[in-house]
């Protein structure tokens, strides 16, 4: 200990690690660590294992791309996938059985005698239809959104209810589209977003008792819902964030509907 | 759209470097960095235009990782039948042995710290970039960055990795 360095943090050290300090600081740290043989043989053997990783990926990073990753064949691919084939229809029309009928248990998973509250039961059925189809990656949507109309009025006219979805832009979501589920007695739609990153976000409506109440946030696991009544109708909005997230969106996705029901 | 291909071929390089240290299997890494590709070129108009675009693509990368791996534990565990091989490196036996060892190391660190350590110590983003990529506060990533080269550290010392790896 010299008493008069200047005080060593242990982001100092990890920058050191990484070669990202300038020179003053690295000279005094370099002063500290030989007082600190202890911390000097951690920091040399981290120094170490960062360069033995980097030697050891060296060669994938050097390895030729291969044809299938060029961005101009991957394009024509994309150009190519637009032409809907049977098959793929068919394979959403199973993924879509199966998620409807895992919806349905889910839903009648939940014990009747206990009837929970209008929200915690729309609540509930919102989670299971997200972690349903949210890792989706194939089909996550019945109907995308390049048939935006198309999905909405039929939406609209199996739940009884003017549904428009509400642009989530302002947040980074995007609309990929929407589905059909059963909820409760009747219907129930999904309308699922997603941010450029691939996370995403869905809407739930469905009819329920009760005439309006509040928000009632629900976190399971990491899915995160508002889940609120208003006129006859449950909504829900889950994504995987924090209650401070999903909070105005929730707020904005409730001004969205307020006005058009 | 035309400048998609000439900012993004360069960048496939270092996607493929940490996608196959992320699963350590050559298809698979290729398979998630074909992914990471089409989902860049469908959203290719919704990027943010000031945002590194390099920190975007390791974002929507690590992403479906982390989704992917989230499906396969819900579906129960996967035995792999096809052994993962080094990449063909041209060391020496000794030095490959060695070298190996920390790629096995490091496969026994949690996902998220495993991440830093390669974006940072090996793909060179900025230490907020990599927070950005993770979703994490800027400071937390020094300390979860410190914690992660440490266990790293006593792994690696106390030969538990190699261990696991040879009976796998």
């Amino acid at each position: 200990m010299t008493g008069n360095e200047f005080p060593i943090s242990e982001d100092d050290l990890q920058a050191f690690v990484d070669d990202r300090l300038d020179d003053t600081r690295r000279a005094a740290l370099q002063t500290h660590l030989v007082a600190h043989p202890e911390l000097a043989d951690r920091i040399a053997a981290e120094r170490r294992h960062r360069a033995l990783l980097r030697g050891q990926l060296e060669a994938k990073f050097a390895e030729p791309v291969p044809a299938r990753l060029r961005v101009a064949n991957l394009r024509a691919a994309r150009r190519g996938s637009r032409i809907v084939s049977m098959r793929s229809i068919a394979a959403a029309l199973t993924i879509f059985v199966v998620g409807a009928m895992a919806g349905w248990f889910a839903n009648s998973m939940t014990p009747a005698s206990r009837a929970p509250a209008p929200t915690t039961s729309v609540a509930q059925s919102a989670t299971a239809a997200f972690r349903t189809f949210v890792v989706e990656v194939a089909h996550p949507v019945e109907v995308g959104v390049q048939q935006e109309a198309h999905l909405l009025q039929w939406l609209s006219k199996r739940l009884g209810r003017k549904l428009a979805a509400p642009d989530l832009q302002p947040f980074g979501y995007r609309l990929m589209g929407g589905r059909l589920l059963p909820g409760g007695s009747g219907a129930a739609a999904q309308l699922m977003y997603d941010d450029a990153s691939g996370r995403r976000l869905t809407i739930y409506v469905r009819a329920a008792d009760g005439t309006e109440t509040a928000f009632r946030f629900q976190q399971e696991g990491e899915a995160a819902t508002f889940a609120w009544i208003d006129q006859g109708f449950g909504f829900a909005v889950t994504a995987v964030a924090t209650r401070e997230e999903l909070l105005p969106i929730a707020e904005a996705v409730y001004r969205g509907f307020e006005g058009k029901s | 759209m035309a400048d998609a291909e000439a900012l993004l071929e360069p960048l496939i390089p270092a996607l493929r470097r940490y996608a196959y240290a992320l699963v350590r299997n050559h298809d698979a890494a290729d398979d998630l960095v074909q992914d990471t590709l089409e989902r860049a070129l469908s959203r290719w108009t919704l990027r943010r235009p000031d945002g590194d675009l390099r920190a975007w693509l390791f974002t929507i990368l690590r992403n479906l990782h982390v989704s992917a791996e989230r499906q396969r534990q819900r579906r129960g565990p996967h035995l792999d039948l096809d052994t993962t091989s080094p990449p063909g490196a041209a060391a020496t036996q000794e030095a490959g042995l060695e070298m190996q060892d920390v790629l096995a190391a490091l496969d026994q660190l949690p996902e998220e710290q495993k991440s830093l350590l390669l974006l940072v110590g090996v793909e060179d983003l900025s230490y907020d970039d990599a927070a950005r990529v993770l979703g994490v506060p800027p400071g937390t990533v020094m300390s979860r960055l410190s914690r992660g080269r440490q266990r790293l550290r006593s792994i690696l010392e106390t030969g538990r990795a190699t261990l696991l790896r040879r009976v796998k």
